[in-house]
This record gives structure tokens, C-alpha cells and sequence, in this order.
């Protein structure tokens, strides 16, 4: 099985994609939405021909609203608007600041959130992610229960809990970058797509680590002698076809989601597609490669 | 044989009934979907309550008083189908806090909406403090002077506009008549007699309108507001009270708005992405796994319409997050189904028949199945907990899609397989149940 054997090149190209990932994180950072925040997101939709960037800001000042707001072009006739909390007068006379003769504005979606919620989803947030790393570490140990030779049983959960970091470093790193070419903002949104993908990436480890196991045990009932590498090898041969079908149907209805699904979960399907695809990944050129790698090291 | 074949078409039959059941009922609009807010249009808004003027354990009373006024008011302006709960949270926010939500469908408006609500006015009942002096009140100093009485405005049953004809008063000066409910009026009659030469204040919207002096116990639980009011401002109040007076002040801390014709789009993108996603999905099944990759297709009907028709019958409300729930459900629907084939065709070119194959296929394949769907039901359970109302519409979707999808691939594909009572070993089934670009595993 090529992935075992050569997989120090996999090792390579899987760090070089973690490195970029983190350079990302580092670089762009991450844009956190008024879901976390507080504050004001508005999105305007102009029926003719939008006003450019200046001619808005001013306006919008004009109407009193603070300097510390942001516009951003949003398809083809619209604007989305990020400000911080907003008065009562404020909202009353936005419609009007944005609109122009010739151009008149709708808004579309108009989402107002307070400090004291902003604090609360954060802390939710924050609590939600541990819990689902804790019970998926519980549900692998769980999984992983039956001691095993040659490898103890904890190194499988270990190495299953390296390939859910990998699972998420990759999509957050691919989202500070989505947040500095499109603006996108880490919403709860997005951390319910992180959340969906560790549970869903966990069960193709969980399925190819299975394998090995069983083989493992046939091997010892019929008195085979397999070096282990090979035997890894052969369970993976096994089952990344499942593995690369059971990612693909979803990744098939994600596309689509994303392609032609509604605008607001769209950067959510992207989110998904990138981290599904990175668990697909992770749990066939990563999982078990790692697996070896450890046993040989023990070995020495 | 004929029993797996009579199983087979009961599924059948039950799958075209729920089917007929989600269309009839949406074209005779006899129980449409539920869409959220996001979706048909319309206006949240969330409100903090202060209870800082509540004594004791009131709280709970307060807020189904709160909820009652605020839902009494919205339908008042003919709001079809509008929600106003009630919320306790914000432990996780810092301090505890009980909250309104109100959403009103089709409002789509914010600053109509908060109007709406903002006209109702807050009513409340202090006592001034032994030592402060009345003259120099204002809006700022009123928390210093002034101490919570036993009594709000929950307490009212009616207001009315009068006209003073009591001495020492200003003749026909317009005054409102507060008529207290029975509860209230006990509470009032106690409160005046254990607190007779007291300044007693009333309050709107956080403004002092009168504060008379308690000079003896009133025992028929009438107040009279006077407070500088032209004919037409007492009326008004008076008609605004009858309509509910709030028991606390309320304070908005949360807005969203969504416009119809943007839910509209995301109804008409959302139907269209799961078209094509059920449309790839199946395409892909049956050219990588032929004829059971057909049967699959036949099973993830089955699970579209039965998770329709759930929606339908809980009724779940549908939000853009969870349409994209449900139509990422499809794809992990057939996920059963891929282990369970996968799985067959290893026994297949283990030598077995195919109806050993299919047997041991779907056996083998169970503990993969259940621990995937594990793993995603922990994801399911924690979101729905974590949820806010978007949130936990995706969470809902996604467990319900993903007991509903196991149940379906593993019972409908089974018995459909079964009923196809294929036992041969030659070559043209065994192509049927090939899968693949190639056999070689």
C-alpha cells in the first residue's frame, strides 16, 4: 500500500497544509461576527445601479452614524453593513440615508444584537465546541476500548484525536482567508460547521482503525505471520473506497448547497466542503500512515 | 419468499402515502411547512426585562404578565401568527437575565415593529424613601428616592378618564381612574394601610406622573392618576392602559429583520439545491453500486418523504440552516447504505451467493452504521442545546434526518433487497451487484 509506505511524503504534504492553514490564521486572523461581538449587520440591496463606497459613507454619516462602520460589496447590486449598535433614530433613518434618486434601497436584513447576547453565544460557543471534543474523546475511547497488540488501544484514540485537530486547523485556516478575500465573519454559523465536522470526520478513522483491528485478530487466530505495516496497508485498501464514497455523497449535496443553495448558508456549505474533504483526507493519508509510524518507532 | 415481497410493497405503499400526505397537505395549505422567521419574512425583536423593581419571587409572574400584555398588544395590530415567549437566560452572558422574544411574521419593518411594541406603556408604583424630600425628582433620581411598593401594573384591570371633582383639586382637571383586579386590590388596601402618610409614586415609562400623599387605607382598589394631563393625553393613557399596561420596563437588546423576497429566495434556492443534491446523489449510487445503488435511491425517497412529513406532523420549524440540514442529511443518508454495499461486495468476492452476501453484508455493516450516526447525533444533541433559535433549527433537522435516514437505509434497502429473491451465482446477477469501475477490491 503506497500510503503506507511512502508515507513520509504524506506526512510532508499533510504539514505543509496545516502550516498553511496556521499561516492563514496568523496572517489574515479571523473576523469574528456580531453573533460574538454585538453590533449591526445590514444588508442593502439597491434596485438600479448601486452608489460606489464613497458617496454611501458619506451619506451614511451624514445621517449620523459613527465612523467606526464598514461596507462591502455584496452580489451584484448590494451592499452589506457592519456597524457597531445603533440608536433608535439611527435605524429610523437609515432607509433614507441610503437611498438615492434613481437608486432606490431596500434593506433586505436588518440584525441588531446586544453585548449581553454577543457574550452569551461566545461562552456557548466556546462550551459547545469542548463538549463535542470531550464526548467524541469519550466515544472514541469508548470505540477503542478493546486492548490490542501490537499497539496499545490509547494510541488509537490519540491518533484519532491528531486527525480531528488536523480536521479543524484546516477549514479555520481556509476561513481567515475566505474572511480576507470576501469578508466573510466567523458567525455561529460557521461554528456549527466545525462542530458538524468532527462528527461526521471522526467515523472514517474510526471505520479504517476498525479494519485494523479485525485484521489484526484474524491474523493472530489463523497464525499469519503479516508484518504490521502490511497488514495497515491492506485494511486501508479496504476501506477508503467507502470512506472516499460516504464523503463524497455529501460532498455532491454541499456543492450544490453552495452553488445554487440560498446565500445565507452559503459560506457555511463552503466551510463543510473544505473540512469534510480534510477529513476524508486526514482519515485515509494521515490516520493510518501515523499508525505505522508510531508502531516502528516502538519497534526500534 | 412472497412474505419479503408483501413487506416490500407495504413499504411501498406507506412511502407513497406519506408522500401523497406532504403534497396534499401543502397544496390544499391544510398544514404547510412552519417557516421561520428567515424564511417567510417578518421581524424578531428581543427584549431585557428589568426586574430590579420586583420584590421576591415574583419574577415568573411577572414575565407571563409581561408576555400577556406585549401578545395582547401585537395582535391588536393584527399581526397574524405572532410568537412572544418568554426566556430565561443569560447565565452564560454574566448576570442572569429574563428576556422577551417577540417575532411577528410578515413586520418587516424594524423600526414599525419596535414602535408596536414601544407604545405600550410601563406602569409601575413606588414608594418614596423616609428620608428623601419629593420636590427635586427627576428621571435620574428616581431609583435613589424611590423603593419598590408590593404593587404593578400587572395588578390593573382597568383605566379610565375622569373628570376631578374632589376638593383642593383643580376643577374638571382630566385625571385617570386606575381599578385594580381583586388580587391587586387586597395588595393595594394592605399597602395604603401600613404606609398611611407616605409619598405614594406612580410611574410611566420611568417618569414620575403623580405622587400623592397616602392619607388613609384604601380598601376598594381605585387610584387616581393626575398628573397635568389635557383631556386628549388622559385618554390616551387611559386607552393604552386598558390595552395592558407592561409590569416592568423592557429594554430592546436584539433585532433581526428579514425581508420577504429575500426568505422567498432562500425557500426557491434551498427546493432547487435539494433537487439537484437528491439528483446527484442518486445518479452517483447507481453508477458506482447498479442495481442495489437503484434500491438505495428508492430507500432515500422514502426517507425525503418520511422526514417531509415528520416536519409536517411535529411540525419543525424550517429555517435557511435547516434546509441546509436536511439536504446535507441526503448525502449522509445513503452512507448506510455505501458501508452495507461496500460490505456485501467483499462477501461477494469472498466467494458467497448473493443472498448470503446481502445477509452478512447488512450484519457487518451494523456496528460501522451505528457509530457514525453516533457520532453525529452527539454533534445533533450539543448544537440543539447550544442553539439559538437558528441553530437549533439546523440541529433539529439533522437529528431527526439522522435516526429517520439509519431507520430507512437499513430497513427499507434491506427488505427491498431481500424481496428481489436473487439467489443465483452466475454472472448476470453478480454484475447487478458489482459495484465500481472494477471488481478488484
Amino acid at each position: 500500500m503506497i500510503i503506507v509506505t511512502r508515507r513520509n511524503i504524506f506526512f510532508a504534504i499533510t504539514g505543509a497544509l496545516v502550516l498553511l492553514s496556521l499561516v492563514s490564521i496568523g496572517v489574515f486572523g479571523l473576523r469574528f461576527g456580531i453573533d460574538f461581538t454585538g453590533g449591526t449587520l445590514a444588508e442593502i440591496r439597491y434596485e438600479g445601479t448601486r452608489p460606489d463606497v464613497a458617496t454611501l459613507t458619506r451619506s451614511l454619516e451624514d445621517a449620523g452614524l459613527s465612523k467606526g462602520f464598514s461596507l462591502r460589496e455584496s452580489g451584484g447590486n448590494g451592499y452589506t453593513l457592519r456597524a457597531s449598535a445603533i440608536t433608535d433614530e439611527q435605524r429610523g433613518t437609515l432607509a433614507a440615508a441610503i437611498s438615492y434618486d434613481g437608486s432606490a434601497a431596500r434593506i433586505d436584513q436588518l440584525t441588531e444584537i446586544g453585548p449581553t447576547i454577543g457574550k452569551e453565544l461566545r461562552n456557548k460557543a466556546f462550551i459547545a465546541l469542548v463538549l463535542v471534543l470531550l464526548c467524541i474523546l469519550l466515544f472514541i475511547a469508548f470505540a477503542f476500548r478493546k486492548v490490542s497488540k501490537p499497539v496499545s488501544s490509547w494510541v488509537y484514540g490519540l491518533i484519532a484525536l491528531v486527525t480531528l485537530i488536523h480536521d479543524v486547523i484546516i477549514p479555520v485556516g481556509f476561513f481567515a482567508l475566505l474572511g480576507y478575500l470576501t469578508g466573510a465573519h466567523v458567525d455561529t454559523l460557521f461554528v456549527t460547521a466545525i462542530l458538524t465536522i468532527l462528527g461526521f470526520s471522526v467515523h472514517d478513522t474510526i471505520v479504517v482503525f476498525d479494519r485494523v483491528r479485525e485484521n489484526l485478530r484474524v491474523n493472530q487466530e489463523r497464525n499469519r505471520k503479516e508484518d504490521f505495516a502490511e497488514t495497515a496497508g491492506r485494511s486501508l485498501g479496504q476501506t477508503f473506497v467507502r470512506s472516499i464514497n460516504t464523503s463524497l455523497t455529501v460532498l455532491f449535496t454541499l456543492a450544490v448547497l453552495y452553488f445554487i443553495g440560498p446565500v445565507s448558508t452559503r459560506d457555511f456549505a463552503l466551510t463543510l466542503l473544505v473540512g469534510i474533504t480534510a477529513g476524508t483526507y486526514s482519515s485515509i493519508f494521515l490516520a493510518t500512515p501515523l499508525l505505522v509510524a508510531v508502531e516502528k518507532r516502538r519497534v526500534k | 419468499m412472497w412474505q419479503k415481497r408483501l413487506a416490500a410493497l407495504i413499504v411501498l405503499i406507506l412511502g407513497t402515502a406519506a408522500g401523497w400526505y406532504v403534497y396534499s397537505s401543502e397544496v390544499s395549505a391544510s398544514r404547510p411547512f412552519k417557516l421561520g422567521l428567515d424564511l417567510s419574512g417578518g421581524t424578531q425583536l428581543v427584549y431585557r426585562a428589568d426586574l430590579s423593581a420586583i420584590v421576591g419571587g415574583d419574577v415568573a409572574d411577572s414575565m407571563s404578565s409581561l408576555r400577556d400584555t406585549i401578545e395582547r398588544r401585537v395582535n391588536l395590530f393584527g399581526v397574524s401568527e405572532p410568537i412572544v415567549q418568554t426566556q430565561h437566560a443569560g447565565t452564560l452572558a454574566g448576570a442572569p437575565e429574563e428576556r422577551l422574544i417577540v417575532e411577528l411574521p410578515g413586520v418587516t419593518d424594524t423600526q414599525k415593529a419596535i414602535e408596536l411594541i414601544g407604545q405600550t406603556p410601563v406602569l409601575e408604583f413606588r414608594l418614596l424613601k423616609a428620608d428623601a424630600i419629593p420636590s427635586d425628582i427627576s428621571t435620574s433620581t428616581v431609583n435613589e428616592y424611590f423603593e419598590s411598593a408590593a404593587i404593578t401594573g400587572k395588578d390593573l384591570k382597568s383605566a379610565q378618564i375622569q373628570f376631578n371633582q374632589a376638593i383642593g383639586g383643580i376643577p374638571n382637571e382630566p385625571v385617570v381612574l386606575l381599578t385594580f383586579n381583586a388580587e391587586g386590590a387586597r395588595i393595594f388596601a394592605k399597602l395604603t394601610k401600613d404606609n398611611v402618610g407616605r409619598y405614594f409614586g406612580m410611574f410611566l415609562d420611568g417618569s414620575p406622573i403623580s405622587i400623592p400623599v397616602i392619607n388613609e387605607s384604601i380598601p376598594d382598589g381605585k387610584a387616581v392618576i393626575s398628573g397635568n394631563f389635557t383631556p386628549e393625553s388622559a385618554k390616551e393613557l387611559a386607552r393604552n392602559l386598558n390595552y395592558g399596561a407592561l409590569p416592568v420596563p423592557i429594554e430592546l437588546i436584539s433585532t433581526q429583520t428579514v425581508s420577504g423576497t429575500l426568505g422567498q429566495e432562500a425557500v426557491t434556492d434551498g427546493i432547487m439545491a435539494g433537487v439537484w443534491g437528491v439528483v446527484a446523489v442518486i445518479l452517483f449510487m447507481m453508477f458506482w453500486y447498479r442495481l442495489p445503488g437503484l434500491l438505495a435511491a428508492v430507500a432515500l425517497f422514502v426517507y425525503i418523504v418520511a422526514v417531509l412529513a415528520l416536519f409536517k406532523l411535529i411540525p419543525v420549524t424550517l429555517t435557511a440552516a435547516g434546509i441546509a440540514a436536511f439536504i446535507l442529511s441526503i448525502g449522509m443518508a445513503v452512507d448506510a447504505n455505501i458501508l452495507i454495499f461496500e460490505r456485501m461486495r467483499e462477501e461477494l468476492a469472498a466467494g458467497k451467493g448473493t443472498k448470503d452476501a446481502i445477509h452478512d453484508g447488512f450484519a457487518r455493516a451494523w456496528p460501522s452504521i451505528r457509530d457514525s450516526n453516533i457520532s453525529s447525533m452527539i454533534t445533533a444533541v450539543i448544537l440543539f442545546w447550544f442553539g439559538t433559535s437558528l441553530i437549533k433549527g439546523f440541529a433539529l433537522v439533522f437529528g431527526l434526518g439522522v435516526l429517520v435516514s439509519m431507520l430507512t437505509a437499513i430497513s427499507v434497502s434491506r427488505t427491498f433487497l431481500m424481496a428481489l429473491g436473487i439467489e443465483a451465482k452466475g454472472g448476470f446477477s453478480r454484475f447487478f451487484f458489482g459495484s465500481g469501475v472494477s471488481t478488484r477490491i
